[in-house]
């Protein structure tokens, strides 16, 4: 199996255990995602950490238009999927893709670990997931 | 500041009319309110219009006449019929124009909105893995407030067979017959928690409104509704808006709620003066959560409000008398001004079979659009 090429540079960390890059204000704000361009100017980047606390989420039903690069082509093949955003403790709630989870699975304020996943036969993407150790 | 009075108003019906394009069924509306107005298209002094599919509101004057009035186009996503009438009325109230056209109109294919991440300053990937849709972040909203104010899926029910109750009584409505609440409850899921009677649709249509000073008013012997306010506000710092891939771990302001505020403030009078309401009600949850986020009632008391009837067209405070967008569908453009629209009829007691009881005197409307804009008018009799 050949390895999926990541669905953007530089969204998270090249790492054994890797991690969603943010950034950081001067203001000592985060913010998700790490801007580009000349909205970059002064921010660094801030890898977060892999914990976090699931702050809403909901389920995609129908296919998306385009942009959508889902696996599948048509709406015969379409799998539903999970989605949220999970507040990362004092630093930033980001929205994504939630796996390994059914819908009554979730609850306001569970615990949720970061993971990367495959998103079609060419990338991976990132989620997040219940966290089982915690 | 003067003054400024709603003396005609306009309508095509909203929903699907293959045989007219967006621009077409606003002239059609342009007219309504002319006629409703007593005036022609060369009396009007200035114009402000807007669509998000159908083309640009200035090129209505091919049709209704090149009288070389300033038309200036407008484009605020959802709120662009909420922008055009402020704009409207500050050309009235400055003492610039006596007479002002607002108007807005719409046609979009069929199926879910989907949005250009790169129009909208976000990376691509954030489309290509589905997360960058509007009826996410409206499921996304309400999954949240539900668990934090106690509001239960029923409740979102009860919004959609509300308005499909009432839109089965306005004639401009999309929606015509009432859908039962088991219907509504075992729909297909759309996004948890919210089923496919729960959304409103993209659709057509087009509302025209005419503005005047009282002295133009008193002029032409029209029947007129007085603006109150007018608001327009965009998004805080720390907000939660639509497209939004990271949002602040502090909790910010409202759009609606700033707007709102600001539109009381200037017609000093408070929510509980308030006869009756149009609230953006793209999806169930929005109008709950719109109730609270306007004033008129606290987080979690929706849930008492609908079970009693309180927002029912004989209920204490009517919420969206014609069906809201859930019933008569979104046309970006046309969607904030036929709340307007609405208003203005339940003012004059022309309501008919969804008139509100009892002579109303004093009317509200919301419109909310994206990125993250809300406008809100008051209007007085």
């Amino acid at each position: 199996m050949t390895a999926l090429e990541p669905i953007a540079e530089d969204l998270w960390t090249d790492e054994p255990e890797p991690r969603l890059i943010a950034g950081q204000l001067p203001s000592g704000e985060i913010v998700f995602p790490m801007p580009v361009g000349d909205a970059a100017k002064d921010v660094t980047p801030y890898p977060l950490p892999r914990k976090g606390t699931l702050w809403s989420w909901t389920s995609q039903e129908f296919r998306p238009k385009t942009p959508y690069e889902g696996p599948g082509e048509g709406p015969q093949d379409f799998e539903p999927y999970l989605l949220g955003y999970v507040e990362i403790p004092g630093k930033v709630i980001v929205e994504t893709r939630i796996v390994d989870a059914t819908l009554d699975d979730l609850s306001l304020g569970m615990p949720m670990e970061f993971c990367i996943v495959p998103f079609n036969d060419r990338h991976s993407t990132f989620a997040f997931r219940p966290d089982k150790n915690s | 500041m003067r003054d400024v009075y709603i003396i005609g108003a306009g309508i095509h019906p909203f929903g699907r009319t293959d045989s007219r394009s967006g621009r077409e069924q606003g002239v059609y509306a342009v007219r309504e309110a002319l006629a409703d107005a007593g005036l022609d298209w060369p009396d009007i002094e200035c114009a402000y219009g807007g669509s998000a599919a159908a083309g640009s509101a200035d090129v209505m004057v091919n049709e209704l006449g090149l009288t070389s009035l300033p038309f200036v186009n407008v484009a605020n996503g959802c709120a662009t019929g909420g922008s055009a009438l402020a704009s409207a009325q500050m050309a009235i109230a400055s003492e610039a124009y006596d007479l002002a056209l607002a108007t807005g109109f719409d046609k979009h294919p069929r199926g879910a909105f989907n949005a250009d991440p790169k129009s909208y300053g976000l990376p691509e990937w954030y489309g290509q893995t589905g997360m960058m849709l509007t009826t996410q972040f409206f499921a996304l909203k309400i999954q949240r407030y539900m668990q934090l104010h106690g509001i239960s899926r029923l409740t979102l029910g009860r919004v959609a067979e509300k308005a499909f109750r009432n839109g089965s009584l306005a004639d401009h409505a999309w929606r015509r017959s009432p859908i039962d609440i088991e219907t509504i409850m075992n729909a297909p899921m759309i996004n948890d928690p919210l089923t496919k009677y729960m959304f409103c649709s993209p659709a057509e249509g087009g509302v025209a409104l005419i503005l005047a000073s009282e002295k133009k008013m008193r002029e032409l012997g029209a029947d007129g509704v007085k603006i109150a306010s007018v608001a327009v506000r965009t998004r805080p710092p720390d907000s939660f808006e639509v497209f939004q891939a990271g949002i602040s771990v502090k909790e910010g302001g409202k759009p609606t709620v700033l707007a709102s505020k600001a539109a009381f403030e200037q017609a000093g009078i408070g929510p509980e003066d308030i006869d009756v309401a149009q609230l953006q009600d793209t999806e169930s949850g929005a109008e709950i959560m719109h109730m609270a986020e306007n004033g008129f009632c606290k987080d979690g008391e929706q849930e008492q409000w609908l079970a009693e009837g309180r927002t029912e067209i004989n209920g204490k405070l009517p919420v969206n008398t014609d069906g809201g967008c859930l019933a008569c569908g979104e046309p970006i453009g046309a969607s904030g001004l036929r709340q307007v629209y609405e208003n203005v009829v339940q003012l004059r007691g022309r309501g008919g079979e969804r008139q509100v009881p009892n002579n109303p005197k004093t009317a509200y409307s919301h419109v909310y659009g994206a990125p993250g804009l809300s406008g809100v008018a008051i209007l007085q009799r």
